[in-house]
Order: C-alpha cells, then structure tokens, then sequence
C-alpha cells in the first residue's frame, strides 16, 4: 500500500491491547492511512472517543485526544469542532458508545449536520464488558445477557443516521479495508456536515464464541458471503436481503455544514 | 440584550447579569437545554455571543450540553452553561469528567424545588449537596452563590477566573428568586474588571506533557489544535495524558486533583458579614435566604436582640475555618434555607456544643423574616 499512516500511530505501545482477531486494527491502520492520504497534520486532527473496545483507539494515536466518558464522544466532538472549526475532528465509537448509551447524541448530531467525521466500529455486542448484548446485536443471537436468543432486533445504524439527515453515510466492513480507508478518506475530502462510516466488524472472543461462530477468519468468512453492494441491494427484495451487509455509499449529498448555516443564520 | 459591552448602572434580571458578566469574562462557548428558571441565561447567551465572535448550541439533553462545554473547553475557549436541579442530575457523570480532564467551564444552576420536576417554577436550595457529590469518585469542587442581581454579575467573573485558575468546573449557585429578580446593577469600566486567564503552556512541544503540573498543582494548558500536542483524558492517566491504571498513579491524581483547591481554600472562600462583631446570635445563609435573614436582624436588632448574619459567596469548598471562628463567639446558630438542612447539615460537622436551628421551608416559598423571628424568639424564651 502506499500509505502506512505511522506518524499517527504511538508505537511504543504497540501491541494494541485487542483480542486476536478483533477487527478494530484493520480500522485503525485504514483510519490512519486515510489521515495519510490527505496529508492531515497530527496538530490539525482530534480523535474523541468514549468508553469501549474501539473507545480505546485513541491510545494509540499521537494527534490531539479527548477520551471522554460512555457515549458522549460525539457531544465532546461537537463542541470541539464549534469553537475551533479549523480541526478535523474524529468521533470513534462502538455500537454500545454511539449507536445505544450514545444514540440520542448521534441522531441528533446527524440532524444538524455537525461538521465531524464519526468512525463506528460495529462488532454487534459490548466486547469490554464480556460480550453482553447492544442496540445492534441481531434477533436471536446468542450473548452473556441473552443466552436463548435475542429477543429484540438490532438498528441498521447506517440507514438510522441516513434518515436523520447525515449528508455523508457509508457502511462497509473489516473485509475490506480499502473500502473502509476510501470512504474515510471521501469523508476527510468532504470537510464540512456530519459524515458517517459505519464498519461492520467482528468480536471472535464474546459474540464469535457465543453463537459457535468459526474463528476470526471463519466469520470474516462469514461476514464476505453475506455482503452485498447497495446498489445491487436495491434490486432484491427484502426476503432476498434477510440476513445480508448491505454496504457502500447510503448517502453522498453536499448538505451545508452547521457552521457554514450558523454563519449565514447569525450574518458573521 | 448586551448592556455590560458599557460601563454605567442597569436594571437588570439575575439571569441577565450572570450572562452579561460571562461575555465581560470573556466566554465565548454555550452549550445548553432549555429549563425553568434558567432559561433566560441560554437566550442570552443565544442573542450575544455571535455579537463576539461565540457560539451558542442547544443541544438534545443536558448531558450533551456539559459533554460539548468540556470540548469546546479544550480548545481554549471559556465556556459555560446552565440549567437548573434536574440538569445538574443529569450531567453528574460529565462533572466529574470535566474535574479529571481538567476542564475550566462554568456550571450555572437556577436551583427550583425537588424532587423529580417538582415544582418547576418555583425557587428552593435542594441542589447544595448534589452540586458537591453529584459526581462519583473523590473529588473537589469550587461553588459560588450571590444574593443580589450585583453579586450575580460580580461572581459570575470569579467563577470563570477561578475556573480558569485552577482548570476545574466551577458552580454559580443561584435560585429561582436570585435569578428571576431585577434590580439595579454597576457595571464597572472594563479595565477594572480583573480577568484570569489559564497557564499556557511553554518550551518545547515535543517534550510537552498535558498533565504534568507546576509548583501549584495545574498543569499548564494547550489548546487542541496547537503544535502542544494535548491529551484529555477521563481515565486514570499519567502526566503524558495516556492511560494509567497504576494504584500509586491513580492515587496521586486524585490528590492532586483535591489539592489544587483545598491549598487555596482561604482565597476562594468569599463571605459577607454583618453586625458579627458584637452578635451572640449568628445566622448563616446563602442565596436568596440572606434577604429574610437581614431582615429578622434588622428587627431583633431594633429590639435589642444581638443577631449578626454571615452570608456564604463561597459554598464549596466549605470555608470550614470561617465557620468554625463565627460559630466560636456566639450562643446560638440559626441557619435559613430553603431546603430541609443541606446546609446545616454540613454546618453541624463543627459547630461542637453551639446548638444550630434550622429554618427551613418547602413549598417552592421564600423564607419570611416571621418565620426567623417566630424561631428566634422561641430559642430566646428558652
């Protein structure tokens, strides 16, 4: 690859404190090379995250950090992108962090088109605390918290934020790491609304070991059979689509940003 | 609104005044929920600060709200926000991560009577404890409490200027009748308004430690976005602001964390006496049951009964020295609050053999001067 994204990366304490397996390296080295790419300086960039697995990324970087508490990564990110609208400003957060603790603060960041990036790792259940069941574990899945099956559905957090009128939002997952550094990438590119990527991802040691799912390769596996492209998707019926990762672009409109409306609003 | 941009005497609502002083002090970041009897101090800061280059944010809850002050907080902006008993519950996690990333800011409560939505409109002192141990986790908090619509333009600045000074939350304590009351206020000329500014950091940005502290105990700040690479960090973390889980390490954070207040308590404390000097009677109060309490001096005073009234600015930390040295010279304590005893509660821890009467009141009231006297003279005649 043409980027290696190391001078975001604090190596002197590698090796990442993730299980073997888990999917949140491959989200932080594309996260990096994205940062790489376009030529962000490690001054110019904060990563906000809360309290989770990925809540643990910004351990390993070396730009500007705010590690915060449960779910309120992306209200910490907004108010650092208001009073300095010159960063670029990163929320990473889990699907127990951003999409159920966190949720009410997502929506309505994407609503008001906050001018952050959010980076979300979804590996569909709390992995920190033992593997215990989130707002996007599936229907019957079995966790610590739900031994004979889900009983509630998870939220499709991509077409949540979509709906609630994020002008960037794309899904994509750990198999495909160029993906998740190209969206990424796409969404530094953009500079200004709220811009989502959400990346599927997998926790071989809690929901793997829990639903007898193979090993890390195994549901990797796994997670390329069931993956299929949006705009193929669109073609299908929701029968056909039970059971599928729909990824790729959900939205890519030029919405203006908060700041730029609050400017015009306020006539400075 | 902006009427402080001039110096000169207005007649101004509490709210407004604490919202006038926090643009003098230079704060130019609100993040805020609406919530009765706080709200005219967001609306304020909604009209004003893009008139100074500021934002104003309403966010979805009160969690949010603290959660972006302490952001915006970070980038070296003075920020700050409001709300009243129920909003203080609400961002009790996001206090104590305001006190362990070290984020100045300002934490403006109208107080109203609880419990739960209680009565929503109507004044009372419930939040005298939460605001101290609302968070979890040892910890110090810095609390200031006016009694006039002036006090709330004077204390607003203190509060950022200690906010600033020791990089920690500050709480401005005021109550549904301090807040919603309009009198005249003075606003002095602007180079006669003190106003501090927090350390910044120096030397070499490679070497720079976010969290590595001066002979005083804070640490010099960098904004985000500054060749000083920072870290704010809500775990337990090492100077270098990376995590730390380390027993020895955690417990020196959390003194330090203590003791950049506590060593400065005698600056902090701020109070106002009257007719101590010679009272054998003393009753001690805050907010809006210092008025009630001048009052029932004024008559005992004129029927001879010695009554002298310390007034608390400073809540917390709790000027325990200044309390133990006015409890000290008089017989008999009386403490009026509008709660069942918060505050007395807290006096009773050094008061010894003195005995402290509570007067108290629910019912979203204020206090009387009747109610202090109809106590009074009863502890008299015993």
């Amino acid at each position: 690859m043409k980027y290696n994204g190391k001078k975001y990366i604090k190596k002197e304490l590698l090796p990442f404190f993730w299980c073997p397996g888990c999917g949140n390296g491959i989200i932080f080295a594309a996260m990096t090379r994205a940062m790489e790419e376009n030529n962000l300086k490690k001054k110019d960039i904060v990563a906000v995250t809360g309290i989770g697995c990925w809540g643990k990324a910004d351990d390993y970087l070396t730009t500007h950090a705010f590690h915060g508490t449960h779910g309120r990564a992306i209200p910490v990110a907004t108010g650092v992108k208001l009073a300095n609208p010159l960063l670029n400003v990163f929320a990473l957060v889990g699907d127990g962090d951003g999409a159920t603790i966190g949720g009410n603060h997502l929506i309505h960041a994407a609503r008001r088109n906050i001018d952050i990036i959010v980076v979300m790792s979804n590996n569909l259940n709390y992995g920190m605390t033992g593997g215990q069941y989130s707002g996007t574990t599936p229907y019957s899945s079995i966790t610590s918290t739900s031994r004979t099956g889900h009983v509630e559905d998870g939220f499709d957090v991509s077409s949540l934020v979509k709906s609630a009128g994020a002008g960037y939002v794309a899904k994509t997952t750990i198999a495909n790491p160029r993906m998740i550094q190209k969206f990424i990438s796409k969404a530094i590119k953009k500079k200004y609304g709220f811009r989502f990527i959400e990346i599927i991802s997998i926790c071989p040691t809690h929901y793997g070991k829990y639903n007898k799912m193979n090993n890390a390769v195994g549901m990797i596996k796994d997670i390329k059979q069931r993956t299929i492209n949006i705009k193929k998707a669109e073609q299908l019926s929701p029968k056909e689509l039970e059971n599928k990762i729909i990824v790729g672009e959900y939205n890519d409109q030029n919405i203006e940003g908060y700041i730029q409306r609050y400017r015009k609003k306020i006539n400075k | 609104m902006m009427f402080a941009s001039k110096e000169g005497r207005y007649f101004l609502q509490g709210n407004i005044a604490v919202g006038e002083a926090a643009i003098m002090s230079g704060a130019r970041f609100f993040a805020g929920y609406p919530i009765t009897p706080s709200s005219e101090i967001a609306e304020h800061a909604s009209v004003s600060l893009p008139d100074v280059g500021g934002t104003y944010i309403q966010m979805e809850d009160e969690i949010g709200s603290i959660a972006a002050v302490i952001g915006a907080s970070m980038t070296g902006v003075k920020a700050y926000t409001a709300t009243s008993g129920p909003g203080i519950s609400l961002m009790g996690e996001n206090i104590g991560l305001a006190c362990m990333v070290e984020a100045p800011c300002v934490i403006i409560t109208v107080q109203r009577a609880g419990p739960s939505t209680g009565l929503a409109t109507k004044p009372a002192q419930g939040d005298f404890l939460q605001i101290r141990h609302g968070t979890h986790g040892d910890h110090m908090i810095i609390a200031l409490s006016p009694a006039s619509v002036q006090e709330c333009f004077d204390l607003t600045i203190q509060a950022f200027n200690f906010s600033e000074r020791f990089r920690c939350p500050v709480f401005l304590v005021l109550d549904g009748i301090i807040g919603k009351m309009y009198e005249t206020v003075e606003i002095p000329k602007r180079d006669k308004i003190e106003i501090v500014n927090r350390k910044k950091a120096t030397g070499q940005p490679e070497k720079f430690q976010p969290y590595k502290t001066d002979e005083d105990l804070v640490p010099p700040f960098a904004p985000f976005g500054s060749s000083f690479i920072a870290r704010a960090n809500g775990s337990g973390h090492g100077i270098d602001g990376y995590p730390s889980a380390d027993a020895n390490n955690h417990e020196q954070l959390v003194y330090r964390l203590i003791n950049k207040i506590e060593r400065y308590k005698e600056e902090i404390s701020l109070f106002k006496k009257f007719n101590t000097s010679d009272a054998d009677i003393l009753m001690i109060s805050y907010g809006c049951s210092v008025r009630p309490a001048m009052a029932a001096m004024k008559k005992a005073r004129e029927e001879g009964i010695k009554v002298g009234v310390l007034q608390l600015q400073t809540l917390w930390p709790f000027p325990i020295d200044i309390i133990k040295s006015f409890i000290s010279k008089v017989r008999l304590v009386l403490i009026p609050e509008l709660s069942l005893g918060q505050l007395k509660s807290e006096i009773i821890k050094y008061s010894k053999d003195i005995p402290v009467i509570g007067i108290n009141k629910l019912g979203g009231i204020s206090i009387q001067p009747e109610d202090i006297l109809n106590v009074l003279y009863k502890e008299i005649a015993k």
